[in-house]
């Protein structure tokens, strides 16, 4: 069997983040360079302002019914069709873009700052904490989820804190479980012994040392997340969480649509086609960040 | 080693512990219970149904009854089913979820390891791309679509398969297909990373330069460490993927316990409820475990610490 | 040693693997491809899986629809307008003041093992029924009318003989009851709360009084209808067949039916057009249109005797003031509604009851036009919709009464300029919501269990276990007891209408539609018609 993974000392010396500026400032570049990634960032710029701003433009507010002319096919007036209640399904799935995407993203960010920073802990200090941690993180993966989030309802009103306290609750723990496990393997590299040997702080090894050597798998999970999250928020609006009537969210419109998908094909494929876009975007972005970040592979 | 996993099973029995007092708690605060109705019963009905399931004695009575059923073995009778115990009800039910989640589980490995590791490998050509296109419409567009889509072909337009149900082997083909496509897409996706992160290293270069093919390297050198957050994801996907889907078994009409999951909680069928999480509880706690002996078998640097 | 117990763990992945492809059952033929005559063998969704096949242990609709192949009351239902025709009692007196009824038991009445089906097994049945320990959910549907039972549900009677259940000999049965209730054979011929049970059969299992003796199981299951249990897998189909010791074994058409457990109507819908299914329980609302124009011969839409309404908690303000429930009530297109949201062909309504239930024509009527809804919303304080509170309508997740709830919120922003918001609940928190009044607004409904106008007017008694609302009407709860008292149909129903008026004056509740069933059927089903409860007694069916 072969030379188990090794960071050559180099990797201590150009220690990462002890550039700081630079080292951003070549990932940049580097990521400029790449052209899925700009693709994508494009992308990515352009649905979000066309949330944002579109329905200012539109004709037609997201609520507005028309009940002579339902579940009309995309045509002029309709760029992409109306709903079972006449509704233009273009400023529909706009101001549902405002929710998902901000939903996605702000929950997604809650899940990662906790997922990172718990399973880092808790990977890093090991022993008794460590049990203690992840027999933690079994627990509430195991606790009934639906049960759950009526209960926050009961107890907290409906809210839309609710919301992210609901879906954080459950989509940090797989990205804790990750992130311990390379925080483990990368906590007995030479160079976490000779920053130790140094003197740096815990805080500082972990933050400074630990992690930007792992960004590769957390990238990668957290454009994962994104998905999860934005059908979670259907599911939480089914509990009777998440958006109400007559606001709509991606998720939601997907699943509408997943109904009526041999009928009326235009209430799925353009909701489908926006969400997958998006997502194959922001996988593109996150590709091409692992990429720039990764200091060793410039070596190549 | 011995040692670590007596100690890992006793730390786990005291999880689950707290996992069954939490569930056992926070279900009766939800509103709403087993016998509500949309037609009400009238409330001497009520009391006396209540009585007839023990729900009339104190809480701190009933769970001390449960948790002594429990010690023998028995999760005690369904309340929505008034005929089975929950034991039957898992055991009838298990069975046929692990079915279709070893086949999910086994299509999902390979496509989505051999979709990752191909994308790392060929890493910026349109190989790369065309597996990571393919992977993230397989996250994006959800099982409740995939699914009916492959009805609408597979079955009525082409008429190979039937609509839905759980009788011959040919009726395992769909629903594996549409559950292992949706846990492929994430593996595919963490192998590439995973991958990636090994292929630079070292001893990949070192094994390069000695002259072992291309095709060794990566099995024999790369996925071995490429597969760790791959791994870390399996544990609880595992215990996901086993223990049945909503959606799946709702669409294809499978009897298997993932749609027990959601509908005990909805009916309130509070000892199902209480069961299906013991299940779970039991399978993620066994499955994280197996997954930390598995990576310090994968990457010798990581010690065992229990 | 990690190594081993990892080759251990593939090993056992592996098994699995192979047990998975090896375990499969052998496939079911499921359309009929025979030769010769066509297999009289019935397929039909049938929504969830039953609770229990125990005809005394159950609530809702797919347990009894399993409940009308399986058993038998001692009165049954006809075909084409479900009125009681004799069952396992071949005749029935009614004496003159209509309180004691005595059922002629057949002379050869058997239970599906064979044994003799007695008079006393029906005694034993009400009693299994109305005992309080044994808790039955539609105890009350005995024990509100018969002499006695209510007090030996409620223990201050201890002597079952005092009841009002007499066996006259081993064929004949008879029933006093506290008050004559016309309505009551319909009761008996439609619901599964006055079948019989056999308790001599139950008895061997554990004890008569405790529901989970598991008597129901396959292969002990004693029944007394056209069918017995054949066969039963949780979750997937329960298949039942001819009962060779039923008394009209020679007119039963069909050898079997076979009722699969399909909740969802997309998977349902999909299966009729593989051909699995003969019958659908339901139909997705999407594809409605699309059957009518491609498979105009294979849907179904029949009235059903259900209405669908808006529940008003009058404690509320602002809907402590009829005014503004009733200008609520008719700022409501309805036509639209019905048309062009839910689209299964229901029809309006503007008065609670069912048009059309046993002979009886509601008079009362919503009327008035949008103009009359702002007066009234203007008289109530609130001019052009001006200071109108925030109020919330409540619903139960579903994708068909987020859609009408949408329509309204916006029919009646565009008619009042008042702004209601929407907002749902999962099944049972909002079941909750409505028995603890805990809502303003809440979408509702109610399906009749027999035909009878009764059925409607009853819940808003002061009182009721499903008035929900607040609303007390002294008036309205006198009308009730006059009409329970009544001598005459003719006499009951013109209470009746006065009942509706109050309603429609009141408005406690805003009516919306009333209900249709939509289906798919095969038309090789034969001898199947529409009946306003959706039962379709299957011993006439059969299959071309």
């Amino acid at each position: 069997m072969s030379n188990p993974t090794s960071p050559t000392l180099a990797a201590v010396v150009a220690e990462p983040v002890e550039k700081g500026n630079s080292l951003w400032h070549d990932a940049w570049l580097r990521l400029r360079k790449n052209k899925l990634a700009v693709f994508g960032m494009v992308t990515i710029a352009v649905v979000t302002v066309a949330c944002v701003a579109g329905p200012w433009m539109a004709s037609y507010g997201y609520e507005q019914q028309d009940l002579m002319n339902t579940f009309a096919p995309p045509n002029a007036q309709h760029w992409l069709g109306t709903d079972q209640l006449g509704r233009d399904l273009l400023v529909r799935l706009l101001f549902g873009g405002r929710v998902s995407l901000g939903v996605g993203l702000a929950a997604t960010f809650v899940a990662l700052t906790i997922g990172v920073t718990y399973g880092a802990v808790s990977g890093f200090f090991g022993g008794k904490l460590d049990a203690l941690m992840m027999r933690t993180v079994d627990i509430i993966y195991s606790l009934p989820f639906a049960i759950f989030v009526i209960l926050l309802m009961v107890f907290f009103g409906r809210n839309i804190v609710l919301l992210f306290v609901a879906i954080g609750a459950v989509e940090w723990l797989t990205m804790a479980r990750i992130v311990r496990s390379q925080v483990m393997a990368v906590k007995k590299m030479e160079f976490i012994e000779a920053a130790r040997a140094i003197g740096f702080g815990r805080r500082r090894i972990i933050f400074r040392h630990i992690l930007p050597n792992i960004l590769g798998p957390i990238i990668v999970y957290t454009a994962l997340t994104i998905p999860g999250v934005m059908m979670l928020e259907s599911f939480l609006s089914f509990l009777g969480l998440g958006v109400q009537p007559p606001m709509s969210s991606w998720g939601v419109l997907i699943k509408d649509g997943a109904e009526k998908m041999e009928e009326y094909h235009w209430l799925l494929v353009y909701p489908a086609a926006l969400f997958s876009l998006t997502l194959l975007s922001l996988n593109f972005v996150g590709d091409g960040l692992r990429d720039a970040l990764d200091v060793r592979s410039s070596k190549d | 080693m011995l040692r670590f996993i007596t100690s890992r099973l006793l730390q786990s029995l005291l999880a689950l512990f707290l996992v069954i007092t939490a569930t056992f708690f926070m279900i009766r605060f939800v509103p709403g219970g087993p016998f509500t109705a949309e037609k009400a019963v009238t409330p001497e009905i009520l009391r006396n149904l209540e009585a007839h399931y023990g729900l009339d004695k104190p809480l701190w009575r009933q769970y001390l009854d449960y948790l002594g059923s429990l010690a023998r073995g028995d999760l005690g009778p369904s309340f929505k089913y008034p005929n089975r115990t929950v034991n039957e009800i898992i055991a009838d039910k298990v069975p046929v979820s692990a079915e279709l989640g070893g086949l999910a589980l086994g299509f999902a490995l390979v496509l989505g390891v051999g979709l990752g590791t191909v994308a790392a490998v060929r890493r910026n050509t349109w190989m790369d791309y065309t597996a990571s296109t393919i992977g993230m419409f397989g996250i994006s567009i959800p099982t409740f679509v995939v699914g009916p889509l492959l009805v609408l072909g597979f079955a009525i337009h082409l008429g190979w398969f039937n609509a839905s149900g759980w009788y011959g082997p040919l009726d395992r083909v769909l629903p594996a297909f549409v559950l292992g496509l949706a846990y492929a897409a994430p593996i595919s996706r963490l192998t590439r990373g995973g991958m990636l992160e090994v292929l630079h290293q070292d001893f990949i270069r070192t094994a390069r330069a000695k002259g072992a093919s291309e095709f060794r390297v990566v099995t024999r050198h790369a996925l071995r460490g490429g597969l760790l957050p791959v791994v870390s994801f399996l544990g609880p996907a595992v215990a996901g993927i086993l223990t049945g889907s909503f959606v799946i078994e709702t669409i294809f009409q499978i009897p298997g316990i993932g749609r027990e999951f959601v509908n005990s909680a909805f009916n309130r069928d509070y000892t199902l409820v209480l069961g299906t999480v013991i299940l779970y509880a039991g399978l993620i706690m066994t499955l994280n475990l197996v997954v930390d002996i598995i990576q310090a078998w994968m990457n010798p640097k990581v010690r065992l610490e229990g | 040693m990690l190594r081993r117990h990892l080759t251990l763990l593939l090993l056992l992945l592996g098994a699995l693997f192979t047990a998975g492809c090896g375990k499969s059952k052998k496939p079911t033929a499921t359309t009929g491809a025979a030769t010769g005559g066509v297999p009289q063998i019935w397929h039909v969704g049938n929504g969830s899986e039953p609770q229990d096949l125990d005809p005394q242990a159950i609530t809702g609709v797919p347990e009894h629809k399993l409940m009308m192949a399986l058993f038998e009351g001692l009165a049954t239902e006809d075909p084409q307008d479900l009125h009681p025709v004799p069952g396992l009692a071949e005749s029935w007196d009614i004496s003159t003041d209509g309180k004691v009824y005595t059922f002629h038991l057949r002379r050869n009445g058997q239970w599906s093992d064979g044994s003799p089906l007695t008079a006393d097994d029906c005694l034993q049945s009400y009693k299994r029924m109305i005992t309080p320990e044994f808790a039955s959910e539609y105890a009350y549907l005995i024990y509100d009318y018969v002499v006695g039972a209510k007090e030996y549900y409620d223990r201050k009677l201890a002597d079952f003989a005092q009841v009002g259940f007499k066996v006259i000999d081993e064929h004949t049965l008879q029933v006093t009851l506290k008050n004559p209730a016309p309505y009551l054979m319909g009761i008996i011929a439609s619901h599964y709360a006055w079948t019989p049970v056999p308790v001599k059969v139950i008895a061997k299992y554990g004890p008569i009084d405790r529901k989970r003796t598991g008597w129901t199981r396959l292969g002990r299951l004693v029944s007394s209808g056209p069918f017995q249990l054949k066969e039963w897998a949780p979750n997937q189909k329960i298949v039942v067949s001819r009962n060779p010791h039923y008394w009209d074994a020679a007119n039963v058409k069909l050898d079997e039916i076979h009722f699969y457990a399909v909740e969802d109507n997309a998977t349902e819908e999909r299966m009729f057009r593989t051909g699995q299914l003969h019958k659908t329980n339901t139909m997705p609302s999407a594809k409605i249109d699309v059957y009518r124009r491609d498979l105009p011969e294979s849907l179904r839409i029949e009235p059903y005797l259900g209405v669908y309404f808006y529940r008003c908690n009058v404690n509320r303000p602002p809907l402590n003031d009829k005014r503004v429930r009733k200008a609520l009530a008719l700022a409501i297109d309805r036509e639209s509604i019905v048309q062009k949201v839910s689209r299964g062909g229901q029809t309006p309504a503007y008065a609670v009851s069912y048009p059309g239930t046993s002979g009886y024509m509601p008079r009362a009527k919503l009327t008035g036009t949008i103009e009359d809804a702002k007066r009234l919303l203007a008289e109530a304080g609130f001019p052009g919709g001006k200071g109108f509170p925030k109020v919330e309508l409540l619903y139960n997740t579903s994708e068909s009464h987020r859609a009408i709830a949408e329509a309204i919120q916006q029919m009646w922003k565009r008619n009042l300029n008042i702004d209601i918001t929407l907002f749902n609940q999962e099944w049972k928190v909002y079941l909750d919501s409505q028995h603890t009044t805990n809502f303003t607004l809440q979408r509702s409904g109610w399906v009749a269990d027999y035909v009878d106008p009764h059925v409607f007017l009853e819940i808003w008694v002061s009182g009721n276990g499903n008035n929900d609302t607040n609303w007390k009407n002294p008036a309205y709860d006198a009308l009730f007891q006059q009409a329970l008292a009544a001598k005459s149909v003719e006499a009951r129903y013109a209470l009746y209408q006065q009942m509706d008026e109050i309603l429609v004056d009141e408005c406690p509740v805003i009516p919306i539609y009333h209900y249709t069933s939509v289906y798919a059927l095969s038309p090789k089903v034969k001898g199947y018609y529409p009946t306003l409860l959706d039962n379709h007694p299957y011993k006439y069916i059969w299959i071309e």
